[in-house]
Order: C-alpha cells, then structure tokens, then sequence
C-alpha cells in the first residue's frame, strides 16, 4: 500500500514547474490575456516535455501516462496560470478516442493530437452542466444540428469532439460546412472557450459504447487540479505578501488575523489534494470509486478554491484587487473552473444520483 | 501509487481477521474509560498476547515486541472496526503516558508502571491543565516544594478526565520557581490515593461529568518520581503532546458517523418526504462526503509518509484542526436533519441514537477547544507549514 507520488512522478512535475517558471511568467499570461489568445510559445515548450502526447498510448506517439501524471500536469498548469489549450484538447480528447473511438479513428487522430499538429475542442457541457439557452445537438444521418455551448479550447482548434442530446460523442473538423464558430469571452482570458452551432454538418460518430462519464470523470479532475494549483500559487503569494508588508511597524503577517487566515486556506485546500490523488488513481486503476471521487474533487475543489481566491485577495489588501499585481488572473481561473462541467451543486446532484440518493 | 497490500500485508491481514472470527465469542463490552471490567482485562490480555495491542511496546515492558509498521497496526484498526470487534482499552495511560516513559523514563519507571498500565491495572488521569494555564500551559502555578526527600505539592488541575477512577496521575508541578517559566517544571508521578488530593466532578455542557478539577493540598511525593529529571517537564510533556494529538480528528469516526448520517436520512421522514428527498439535506451531505473521503485519503497520505519516512510538513499540521471541526460539522448536520427530533435530549420520548448527536455536538466542542485550541492550531500552521513571522513574545517574567 503506497498512497503517495513516484519518483518519475515528482521529477516530471518539477520539470514542468521549470520549464513554466521559465516561459510563463506572469509578464507573458498578461499578455496572452489581453488578446485572449493561447501562448504559442508556452505551448511549444510545453510540447517539447510531450505533454500533448502525455496520455496517448507509446504506439500513437505519445508518452503513455495516466491520469495522475495528468492531473500533476494540470495543477502546475493552474499555478502558472498558462494560457495553453491542456485540459480538453490534451486529455478529454485522447480519452474520448481511446476509450469510444475505432481502431481507425485512433490512429487517424490520436498521432496528430500527440504531435500538437492538431488541436482538439470538447463541447459536452450540454449533457453535463444541462443546457442553457436552449442549446444541444441532435445527431441524424450522420449530420449535426444544434449549438454547443462552452467548447473548451476552442481557439485554434481544428478537431471537435462533441456530445449529442443521447450522450453518443462525434468528430467533427473544423472546416465542416455548416459549422459556425462564435468565441465566448469568460472572465478568465487565460482559457478559451467558444459556441459552435451547426446546421446539418457532416460528423463522425465515436465508434464504441458511451464514454461520455470517463470523459466528464476526466475533466472534472483536471479542473480540480487546476483550482488547487492555483489556489496554492495564490496562498503563497499571500504569504510571502504578508512577510514583506508593513503596517504599525510590524509586517503584517505577524498579525494573527492575517496569520490565521494563510493557515485556513491551507488547512482546507490540502485535504484536497489527497482527493485529488485518489480521485485520478482511481480513474485508471479502481473503476467503481472513479466517478463519485472525481465527482467529490470537483466540487470540493470547486468550494474550497472560492475561498482561497477571496481570501488570498483580502490578504493582500487594496492591492490585491488590482490589475497591476495581477493576482487576478487566478481568481478568475478558480472562478471559471468553478463553473465548467457543472457548479458544485449540479455535481453534487450527480454524485447523489451515482449513490442512488437522488 | 499503489492502494493494493502486499503479500505479506494480505496474509496479516486473513490471521487477524482469523482471530477475530475465532474469538468473536469473547468480545467484551467496548472499553468506555475509568476501571475496566473483568471481561474487559481478559480481551486486552488476550490482544497483547496476539500482538493486535501494545503491539511494538518492547516484550520486556509487557508488551508483544513486534517492529513499528503502520501499515500493519492500519490493517488491525481496519479489521477490528470491520469486524466490529473492541480494541481493548485506550486511554490517556496507554496512548500518552507509556509513549512517554519509552521515550524519556529511567529502567525503573518503564518497569514498574508499563507492564501494568497496559494490562489495563493502572489506569492514569493527566494533570496539565490549571484554571490559569490554558493555551499557555507553561504558565501553570501548581507548585512543589522540596521538603527532605519529598515534593510537597499544592494547587489544582482541571480538565482532568478519569480522576475519579484514575490510581495514577502523570503531572505538571513547578518545581523550580527561581527558574524561567519553561525551565521551572517537573513532570512528577504519584499515586491518586496520597491524603491531600480531592477530585471533583466537573459537569460540562452535555450534562455529564466528563471532566474533574483536582485539588492539591500538601500532597507528599518522592523526588524519585520525577520523569526526565527535575526542570525538564515542559520538554517531556511536549514529547507527550504530539501523541495526544494523533489521537484527535481521526478520519475513521468521522466515516463511521457519515454512514450513521446517510442511513438515517433513508429512514427517517418529515412530512412524509424521507430527508434523502430534500434536494437542500442531500446537497449538505454531499458536501460533507466530500470533506470525510478528502480527510480519509489524506489519511492514507499519511500513513505513507510515516511509512517511508517522507516529511510532508504542513500536511500533518493540519489533521487535528480540519479532523475536529469536520467530525463537529457531521454532529451539526446531523441534528439539523433530524430538525425538532434533533434537539430532545435526556430520555425523552422520540429521542434518536440515544441523544448521541447532541451530546457529540456540545462534547466536540471541547475538543476542538482541547489539546491545542484551534486558534494554536492556526499559528502552528501558519509558523511551522508556512514560515510565517512567529508571535511576538510578551516581556517574559
């Protein structure tokens, strides 16, 4: 029994965090935000450790990792801030193929995703979250009809996978005739989110069963990790603020009001973390804990990171709710991952009805 | 990561649940503090015996001299609790005194008061707390005063569980009171029975004496008493502390009182809606499920880490304050979902659980209070997890 990171784990985290420390410094997130566009070069960078290819199996091109290694990934991602297209295009996506996708379709597809030569868009928010505005996509003949709302890495993306209103998965390439593509601007510019609607657009049915869940199960453990990257990066940040600050001739984090609150956020964010761990090592290796955990991080993740975007920006005083200091960018990337594949309550819902509560 | 056991952790685990299954017919009553009864003494014999308690206590103090290995002493809570067996006694004499003695007690105190402390014919009670020693337990006035060979001891302690039943008693007494307030303490064992100790029952909130206030006056002791030597009793009980925290904010009671918590919402109705119905009680205790798996993995976390000797810092500091508040939470939902039914209490009609909810909710309370106030808890996180500016001290007398 060993509840804890590898060796081979804690190194590829460590080089990931060198390498963002790196390339990805707050100077480039501002930039990338003000056009709301992903950082090509944080991108390339990124490819070069073969993080596109992290979960895609050796013989595709890829490096053949789990989740963990994922979700590793994804909270040193969130403690940078990175405006790259990770969560749908590099782990929804492969496991959309690898779990539902024909021979065919994987090796038409997973090669490239491995590669970074294509960047894939997931949009199944419909069937998650529950449509609003009166989105959703029905699928007849092979064609789709409908839109999509909160396609995650949408920009630049030339694959779409997409969930029809019976959960069944498609491809659909970005060239499609009858597929138009609307941007979404979300309070976080470091992610990219977008509306697609169709009007009869060919598409390609996932070949297999229903993936839907382990790719949902997925995504919500990536958002979770990004929170407590994030959360973490904002708590020192906090810390270290309130080591340099001072007030009544004293820095500020000698004060126990201030100290109080840094211990707090710690407190509750670190159980997490455990969750986290177990949620994604279960997705690969204990199948009947996989959903429900994954459930229970997200929104644990979800409630937990609330707090400490708040509480970090209270810490830092007038300060902190400047653009300058650019803590920003964290509280709204806690705050979109609060929302994404559904707010707390609707998992909350759906973890009920997993345990037939609901 | 690897959740599966080892063979040899597999096999451990078939012998206990074997023994288990062979003596089912012996179990006693769980132990619930003070003297234990005869049957009581026979299954804690018995658990010594088959290493399943005082299991690495070395055999030549009385106990089975197995080596330290978490995962094994996981496998025999894990298998006691499936099995619903008890685990013989426990109590502040097993899980801090004896700890203690191994750690800093000379061969003659490890061999008069080990070997029956964990047969369960010593039962011990902690004097450490005063009415004006609190958070700053150093500051305590109960003073010795050398007369010949002998401490004469006067003042009170309070918060003392078990005084009433307790033979012994483990205590902080100044005894160098031309020394600084940390270096003027000796931690001093002496028999409950010497003339000049009065307990009192200290009735708490719950209706219940769960505490004592106990009252010196000139109590005789040997100096010999002394453990770790004279002066050296704050950084003897600080040895002790850590043990007393270990025992706080478990993960196992607050899984055990979750499952409590979702059977009575399938059971229970207002209205005629079961509470598993009412989409606000469901949301809260999915929110709470999600509290007790994070501090249940987190548990495992560490275990590990205890295992491999890895130092995960501030992810141990925080078990004690996030435990207790969480189990408190489990006790509060608990009486809300139960609504008007929550709050009888006593023996009336239509009570629940035997009142357990409202008794835990006020008695958790003083554990969050107790053994390091939450509020200590935060500083610790903060100076020790965080390296945050320590307090500022007072001008020490």
């Amino acid at each position: 029994m060993e509840f804890a990171l590898s060796q081979d784990q804690k190194m590829m985290q460590e080089s990931v965090n060198r390498t963002l420390d790196r390339v990805c410094p707050l100077d480039r997130v501002r930039k990338a935000a003000e056009k709301n566009e992903p950082a090509q070069d944080v991108w390339t960078a990124l490819a070069e450790l073969g993080i596109p290819g992290l979960l895609i199996p050796e013989q595709f091109g890829g490096v053949g990792l789990k989740l963990l290694d994922a979700a590793l990934v994804s909270e040193s991602l969130g403690r940078y801030a990175s405006p790259v297209p990770f969560i749908a295009n590099c782990v929804m996506a492969p496991l959309a193929l690898l779990r539902a996708g024909s021979p065919a379709q994987q090796l038409a597809w997973l090669p490239k995703l491995a590669s970074g030569e294509t960047v894939a868009a997931v949009g199944i928010s419909e069937q998650i979250a529950g449509a609003r505005d009166g989105a959703g996509v029905t699928a007849q003949n092979g064609r789709l009809n409908g839109t999509a709302l909160f396609v995650l890495d949408f920009a630049n993306a030339n694959l779409f996978i997409v969930a029809d209103s019976e959960n069944k998965m498609h491809l659909v390439d970005a060239s499609a005739d009858g597929l138009k593509k609307t941007a979404l601007t979300t309070i976080d510019l470091t992610r990219s989110l977008g509306e697609l609607s169709f009007e009869d657009v060919e598409a390609e049915p996932l070949a297999h069963g229903n993936a839907l869940a382990a790719v949902r199960d997925a995504g919500w453990i990536m958002l979770a990790a990004d929170t407590l990257g994030a959360g973490w990066q904002m708590i020192e940040k906090a810390v270290d603020y309130s080591r340099d600050r001072k007030q009544f001739d004293r820095v500020i984090g000698s004060f126990q009001a201030v100290k109080h609150l840094c211990a707090e956020m710690a407190a509750e964010i670190e159980p997490g973390r455990s969750l986290i761990w177990y949620a994604a090592h279960a997705f690969d290796a204990i199948p009947g804990d996989a959903s429900l955990t994954a459930a229970h991080a997200k929104s644990h993740l979800s409630e937990i990171g609330r707090f400490v975007a708040r509480t970090s920006t209270e810490v830092h005083g007038g300060i902190g709710i400047t653009d300058l200091l650019g803590l920003h960018y964290w509280f709204k990337r806690i705050g979109l991952n609060r929302q994404l594949l559904g707010g707390p309550e609707r998992v909350r819902h759906l973890a009920a009805e997993m345990q037939g509560f609901a | 990561m690897d959740l599966a056991y080892s063979a040899e952790y597999e096999d451990f685990r078939r012998e206990t649940r074997a023994f288990l299954e062979n003596h089912r017919g012996q179990f006693p009553k769980p132990y619930g503090g003070g003297r234990p009864a005869t049957d009581m003494l026979a299954w804690q014999k018995l658990l010594i015996e088959n290493g399943y308690a005082a299991r690495t206590i070395p055999r030549v103090y009385g106990g089975y001299g197995a080596a330290p290995d978490i995962l094994k002493s996981r496998i025999i809570a894990e298998e006691f609790t499936r099995a619903k067996a008890p685990t013989g006694i426990a109590g502040q004499g097993i899980s801090i005194l004896v700890p203690t003695l191994l750690e800093v007690g000379s061969e003659e105190q490890k061999r008069q008061y080990i070997a029956p402390t964990l047969r369960g014919e010593i039962i011990w009670c902690q004097g450490y707390s005063e009415p004006g020693a609190g958070s700053d337990l150093a500051s305590l006035q109960t003073r010795g005063v050398e007369d010949g060979g002998d401490f004469l001891i006067n003042g009170q302690k309070i918060w003392t569980s078990t005084a009433q039943s307790a033979d012994m008693i483990f205590c902080l007494v100044r005894t160098e009171s031309e020394r600084a307030k940390h270096q003027g303490i000796s931690y001093i064992l002496f028999p409950m029975t010497i003339p000049g100790i009065d307990v009192r029952p200290l009735k708490t909130m719950t209706g219940n004496a769960e505490f004592n206030e106990v009252f010196f006056t000139d109590v005789r002791v040997p100096q010999q008493n002394v453990v770790g030597g004279r002066g050296q009793g704050w950084f003897v009980a600080n040895a002790t502390l850590k043990y007393e925290r270990g025992m706080l904010g478990d993960p196992n009671a607050a899984n055990t009182r979750l499952q409590a918590i979702i059977e009575l919402m399938k059971e229970e109705t207002a209205g005629g809606q079961r509470l598993m119905d009412n989409a606000v009680l469901r949301d809260r205790l999915m929110q709470l499920q999600a509290r007790v798996m994070a501090m249940q993995f987190h548990g495992l976390r560490l275990v590990t880490a205890a295992a491999t000797g890895d130092d995960v810092g501030l992810a141990r500091l925080i078990v004690k304050l996030e435990g207790c508040e969480l189990n408190h939470q489990l006790a509060a939902f608990a009486i809300d979902a139960l609504g008007e039914l929550g709050v009888l209490y006593h023996d009336s009609p239509h009570l629940r659980a035997n009142g357990f909810w409202q008794r835990a909710y006020m008695f958790d309370l003083g554990l969050i209070i107790g053994g390091g106030t939450a509020q200590i808890q935060k500083n610790i996180i903060a100076e020790r997890g965080l390296g945050m500016p320590r307090e500022p001290k007072l001008a020490r007398e």
